[in-house]
């Protein structure tokens, strides 16, 4: 069916390289789109999120519902940039960004205490009283020099991130 | 690979005893105060979401690899044409018309004997295991299969259970074909299941409905009678519960562990440089499927019977079933997963998830405490 390499042209693949800023070879991108096309059973062009689920892996992630918010419906080219801050080539700086995005997940451009105590239930379930959640939120916002009612920007996971040396990579398997 | 520890309950066990290994000192580490950057740091998460996109040990059980085509040259393309030629043209019609020939002898002698011969159950049924056996040896012919059967031949006797590895429902046919199995499967629609409804009646099949909840305790109780049972024919199990592409074993389903009698492994490898013999349920129907075999060269393939093995003192089901798994992994040369075959069909757990959810939680109280 449609899993050969033959159907993505060496313009296809330059093309989705440039879109990912060139962080994966062109092999890694020939071997995203195998697996693309596997993860895409009825070949529409993008993955749904029943298609995601599928993955037991994915499906027992607690940021999984958070996460198909963001990759539910990407076409290729997206899917490859969505994974590219993934890759031992991306910085640091990316890094954070995709991280930001996943906190600000409607999009707003900051992130409010709303967004960092929706983050840490789906982390600790019920594990955690919100009471629990909101004191611990409370006091490490305090310390970092922030308050509840602040928002913070992209600057400021820049800045509170940087020290932490994230490692945040994946090996895509090239056969 | 996250998955790898969370997976199930069951291989808790098989991991080993940190204490053991760690004086008390370490164990005792000083936690650290916790910080912004923690709990921002959602990065180990995002990783493993990450890895599990890019790949993941349960899909690829599944995957059906697309053979490479070898026919890229000038003069190797002829000689794929003559092929498919020979293929498609000769051999195809031939092999239909023996299968269409098998078909009419059984049914002009089972039926007779089926519904005429009462009274004398113990000819009948010995009669209908011959043809059944004969009727899967049509099927094999049809595909021109090549088996090499080693090891001793599996025995009539109670108290014992065969447990195979699964890729396609022809790994029953040809089982049956040596010796009259009486099988657990999953009911088809089609005329699957009509052949299901009437001729495996007679050997003794058990049928289950995996979307039914109830089922399980229902099918375990028939099982258990069939295995005291003198006179039925052996019964043999598919543990995966699903087909897999011949590469890999998923867990085996612990039913057929807990019986109290014998199990004897049964390992099934296919050559796959004739046909890739994996029947992919989700992309094919069996009919499909059945037509791409008899449409292929050979199906080629080696049964192994293996030793019959006993539950250990001391030994769970589960430590049993894994066992036997191995000594079937090992056989076929297949590689292990720990991910349950059942996940093809219905997600994973809440449970799974909730054990991430408490250990981060666990962690992020306790160095709270820290001040």
């Amino acid at each position: 069916m449609g899993n050969a390499s033959s159907m993505l042209t060496q313009y296809d693949i330059e093309e989705v390289q440039e879109h990912c800023n060139y962080l994966f070879s062109q092999q890694e991108i020939v071997a995203l789109y195998n697996r693309f096309c596997q993860l895409d059973r009825t070949a529409k062009g993008f993955i749904s999120s029943d298609e995601f689920l599928s993955i037991p892996e994915f499906s027992l992630n607690p940021l999984s519902q958070r996460l198909l918010k963001m990759v539910d419906g990407l076409n290729f080219k997206d899917f490859v940039a969505f994974l590219s801050a993934f890759s031992p080539q991306a910085t640091p700086q990316q890094k954070v960004e995709l991280i930001f995005k996943v906190y600000d997940v409607d999009g707003k451009g900051r992130v409010t205490f709303k967004d960092l105590l929706e983050v840490l239930r789906d982390l600790t379930g019920s594990f955690m009283s919100e009471e629990q959640r909101e004191k611990v939120l409370g006091q490490v916002l305090e310390e970092a020099g922030y308050s509840r009612e602040s928002s913070l920007y992209l600057e400021d996971f820049m800045k509170v991130l940087s020290k932490a040396g994230l490692k945040m990579e994946v090996e895509v398997p090239v056969d | 690979m996250g998955g790898l520890d969370s997976s199930s309950m069951e291989t808790d066990l098989d991991r080993p005893n940190i204490e053991e290994y760690l004086t008390t000192e370490t164990i005792r580490e000083v936690p650290k105060k916790l910080h912004l950057s923690d709990l921002l740091d959602i990065s180990p998460t995002l990783t493993e979401a990450a890895g599990a996109i890019v790949d993941d040990s349960f899909t690829r059980c599944f995957k059906s690899n697309s053979p490479e085509p070898w026919n890229w040259n000038i003069y190797l393309f002829p000689l794929w044409c003559l092929g498919v030629v020979v293929r498609y043209g000769i051999l195809f019609p031939a092999r239909v018309g023996v299968l269409a020939l098998g078909w009419i002898v059984f049914f002009a002698a089972f039926l007779p004997v089926h519904f005429l011969i009462r009274g004398h159950d113990k000819w009948r049924r010995k009669i209908e295991r011959k043809l059944v056996e004969m009727m899967c040896s049509v099927f094999v012919a049809s595909w021109t299969g090549v088996i090499k059967y080693h090891g001793p031949r599996p025995s009539r006797r109670p108290q014992q259970v065969f447990v195979a590895n699964h890729t396609s429902m022809i790994d029953f046919i040809i089982l049956e074909q040596m010796t009259a199995f009486a099988v657990i499967m999953q009911k088809h629609p089609g005329w699957v299941g009509f052949i299901q409804k009437t001729i495996l009646e007679s050997v003794g099949c058990i049928w289950f409905n995996r979307t039914e909840s109830k089922d399980r305790e229902v099918v375990a109780t028939k099982i258990r009678e069939h295995t005291q049972g003198v006179d039925n024919n052996p019964l043999l199990i598919f543990p995966e519960g699903t087909c897999v592409n011949n590469h890999y074993t998923v867990m085996f389903k612990k039913g057929a562990f807990e019986l109290g009698c014998a199990v004897c492994p049964v390992a099934i490898k296919y050559n796959k440089i004739f046909v890739d013999a994996f029947w992919n349920s989700k992309k094919q129907s069996f009919t499909t499927h059945l037509a791409q075999l008899m449409t292929s060269w050979a199906v080629v393939c080696d049964v192994w019977y293996l030793e019959p093995q006993y539950i250990r003192p001391g030994e769970i089901p589960i430590e049993f079933a894994e066992r036997v798994r191995d000594m079937i992994s090992v056989r076929a040369g297949l590689k292990k997963v720990p991910w349950d075959g059942y996940l093809k069909y219905f997600r994973p757990s809440p449970k799974l998830t909730e054990r991430k959810q408490q250990i981060f939680a666990e962690s992020v109280l306790k160095r709270l405490e820290e001040k």
